[in-house]
């Protein structure tokens, strides 16, 4: 009897240390990006937001991380493989990635996924965005403020919304300073090609821009506003080490807060899938530190970004299509359903949008 | 007029990797020896050329690293193609992958970091003359060097006798090495040489045109540059015009873009129809323009068929074992 009660108290204990060894085992994040985290810019800052995970969470977490994935079939491989190792939560950090994603979070119902920019869910599949185009609109007033030709250069990828949404916020933001000021705009078609974008940016100061902005991922263009002795705004990454004298601000991507909180979700079992927009309250969109310009233009910027952060949204009526019709009547503001298709400029724009 | 000569510039910026790095491909084509690894020998020089600028402080040093790894990097496919004689074409992709992948890991480091920016030439009085004081005397040094390394080349291939002999090993190295020729030497100078200026090709991205390491910077320039040597015809100075051809509608599509109509009311009917109607195309449409105009020049100045199957080194991509 003496010995049978040993023997099984002996199990319990070795049952309970299994447990504590299984409560003890790290949570396992990973990651899959689009570029190399080298790029310092878009997958550089999510893998800043990974860094602040391990700092923040230490060791309750391990994570994992994937570069360089192309879009498509690869991206399939990727999620799958990430899945088999061991991952409990999964990021993915590019809109083309939503359909690979999708097919492995199906697979894999005990796994979280969570998708950047995309907008289909499940109940283990939840997506986050951020609202870049805040911090634009307060780019485009900094610009209308400083720029003394009262004309801007804007570097372009791709005619997605992502992109078309960032171009409007930025005039819309210029024109409420000045009426006339004016955009020019040069497609690269090219997420990352450094020389493409400084030579865009030579032909947009040769051609009477003063300013330059980019929806470009390299530091290339503000390296020749650098140069030049003009002024420009960095994108995704505070750049002002590349432009000591140039830089104005930057439009910066912040994730950190957003995966520690995830994370933390997770860890105390209150995980659910949403679908969320965070913006410059949230302090997902970032903007660098003001410099290169007067007191009261930074004093102007300051209030922008508050009154941003207080709920006031940059799309808010009376604001016409480029053709001159009416798109939001006084005080409406635009939904985010039309924000995330957006496909048309809006008035002032003097550039025909590719299709 | 400083408009004129601040597009010429960037023209020139813009042309000289692509100068650089076809010149030295195609002497080792004219080897017979087939590299595809320009692209992966072009980045190794970009991250040497940055990472010794910044750790030393000389810019000038960047330079020089970026030409002695884009050689040795080349070594690696000279031992494999020329040594074991393997197959070039696999080879040479395979460089480039191992390039770009190798790049990326030696400068996570560099990442984010301001680089050097090598100095214009500046002599006194001659940099300060209009127009052409900017042009001709007040340019970076890589373009002189371009400029240099392609009247080089053409006269070494075709007014010396080792440029003879060079060019008969690529049209038959079989019968090179029956008149004693030492095929293999030869191609592994020509491989180094093709791989220095890959190397420098890829130290003018990193020092020159944009100053900074990131990675996959030369963003598919060694592939282009690949394309010029083959609608050369392997001369040395339609890859001069290539290259140029290439620049001038690059930066010439980012102009039309960002010019104002308005500009060309007065202008010559034909001038402005032509602005007019290149402002209504897609963007697409402008992004092809500069391969399609480069391809259709060359083609059209090489299209004396008999003359095209002379330049061609027939041994091209062929591996040589020597038998006896």
């Amino acid at each position: 009897m003496k010995r049978l009660l040993i023997a099984l108290m002996t199990t319990a204990a070795a049952l309970s240390m299994a447990v504590t060894a299984e409560a003890q085992e790290k949570l396992k994040a990973c990651w899959v990006y689009v570029g190399p985290i080298g790029d310092f810019g878009y997958s550089y800052q999510h893998d800043q937001g990974r860094l602040e995970v391990e700092k923040e969470l230490g060791d309750k977490v391990e994570t994992a991380y994937l570069e360089n994935i192309s879009e498509g079939p690869d991206a399939e491989r990727a999620f799958e493989r990430l899945a088999r190792e061991g991952c409990k939560v999964i990021f993915g950090t590019s809109f083309g990635f939503m359909d690979s994603e999708l097919k492995v979070a199906k697979k894999f119902p005990d796994i979280k996924f969570e998708h950047a920019t995309g907008y289909k869910t499940l109940d283990n599949l939840g997506v986050y965005n951020a609202r870049f185009y805040e911090g634009r609109y307060v780019m485009g007033q900094i610009a209308a403020k400083m720029s003394k030709k009262g004309v801007a250069g804007y570097i372009v990828s791709f005619p997605i919304p992502e992109v078309v949404m960032g171009i409007n916020a930025f005039l819309l933001g210029a024109q409420s300073i000045n009426p006339d000021f004016k955009l020019k705009i040069v497609w690269v078609n090219s997420w990352f090609d450094p020389g493409k974008e400084a030579d865009a940016a030579k032909a947009l100061f040769d051609q009477g821009a003063d300013i330059i902005t980019q929806h470009t991922d390299s530091t290339a263009a503000l390296q020749v506003a650098e140069e030049r002795g003009l002024l420009g705004f960095g994108q995704s990454s505070d750049m002002i080490k590349f432009a000591p004298k140039a830089q104005l601000t930057s439009n910066t991507d912040n994730w950190g807060p957003y995966y520690v909180g995830r994370l933390k979700a997770v860890l105390d079992g209150t995980w659910k899938s949403d679908n969320v927009w965070l913006g410059i309250k949230d302090d997902a969109v970032k903007l660098a530190p003001f410099t290169n310009m007067p007191d009261d233009v930074k004093k102007m910027a300051e209030d922008t970004e508050k009154k941003i952060a207080g709920g006031w949204n940059p799309f808010t009526g009376p604001i016409a299509k480029q053709d001159g019709t009416p798109w939001l009547k006084d005080g409406e503001v635009a939904d985010d359903g039309t924000l995330l298709g957006m496909n048309f400029y809006v008035k002032g724009v003097d550039d025909k949008l590719p299709q | 007029m400083d408009i004129t000569v601040n597009i010429l510039l960037t023209i020139a910026t813009a042309a000289t990797p692509l100068l650089v790095a076809a010149i030295g491909e195609l002497v080792v084509e004219r080897s017979g020896v087939l590299n595809l690894g320009v692209e992966g020998m072009m980045i190794m020089g970009a991250v040497a050329g940055f990472g010794a600028g910044y750790l030393t402080g000389s810019p000038w040093l960047g330079l020089l690293a970026a030409i002695v790894v884009g050689a040795l990097f080349s070594l690696l496919f000279a031992f494999m193609t020329l040594t074991l004689a393997t197959n070039q074409v696999a080879t040479g992709l395979s460089l480039t992958l191992l390039g770009l992948g190798v790049s990326g890991m030696l400068g996570t480091g560099f990442v984010g970091l301001p680089g050097q920016r090598l100095p214009n030439l500046y002599i006194p009085v001659l940099s300060d003359l209009p127009v052409v004081g900017k042009l001709l005397f007040g340019q970076d040094p890589v373009f002189y060097i371009s400029i240099l390394l392609t009247l080089g080349v053409a006269w070494f291939l075709f007014r010396t006798r080792t440029g003879l002999t060079l060019r008969s090993i690529g049209d038959s190295h079989g019968s090179a090495h029956a008149l004693g020729i030492h095929v293999i030497r030869y191609r592994y100078l020509a491989v180094l040489f093709g791989g220095g200026c890959a190397g420098l090709a890829g130290g003018q991205l990193s020092l020159v045109y944009t100053p900074q390491w990131v990675e996959n910077m030369s963003a598919g320039r060694g592939w282009i540059a690949l394309a010029l040597v083959v609608f050369a015809s392997w001369r040395p100075l339609r890859a001069l015009a290539g290259a140029y051809i290439f620049g001038l509608i690059w930066i010439g599509q980012l102009h039309v873009q960002a010019i104002d109509l308005q500009q060309f009311t007065g202008a010559p009917w034909l001038l402005y129809k032509t602005i007019e109607l290149l402002k209504s195309l897609p963007s697409q449409y402008l992004a092809m323009l500069p391969y399609l105009a480069t391809v259709v020049v060359l083609v059209l100045i090489s299209r004396n068929k008999r003359l095209t199957m002379m330049n061609t080194p027939a041994s091209l991509g062929q591996p040589f074992v020597p038998d006896r």
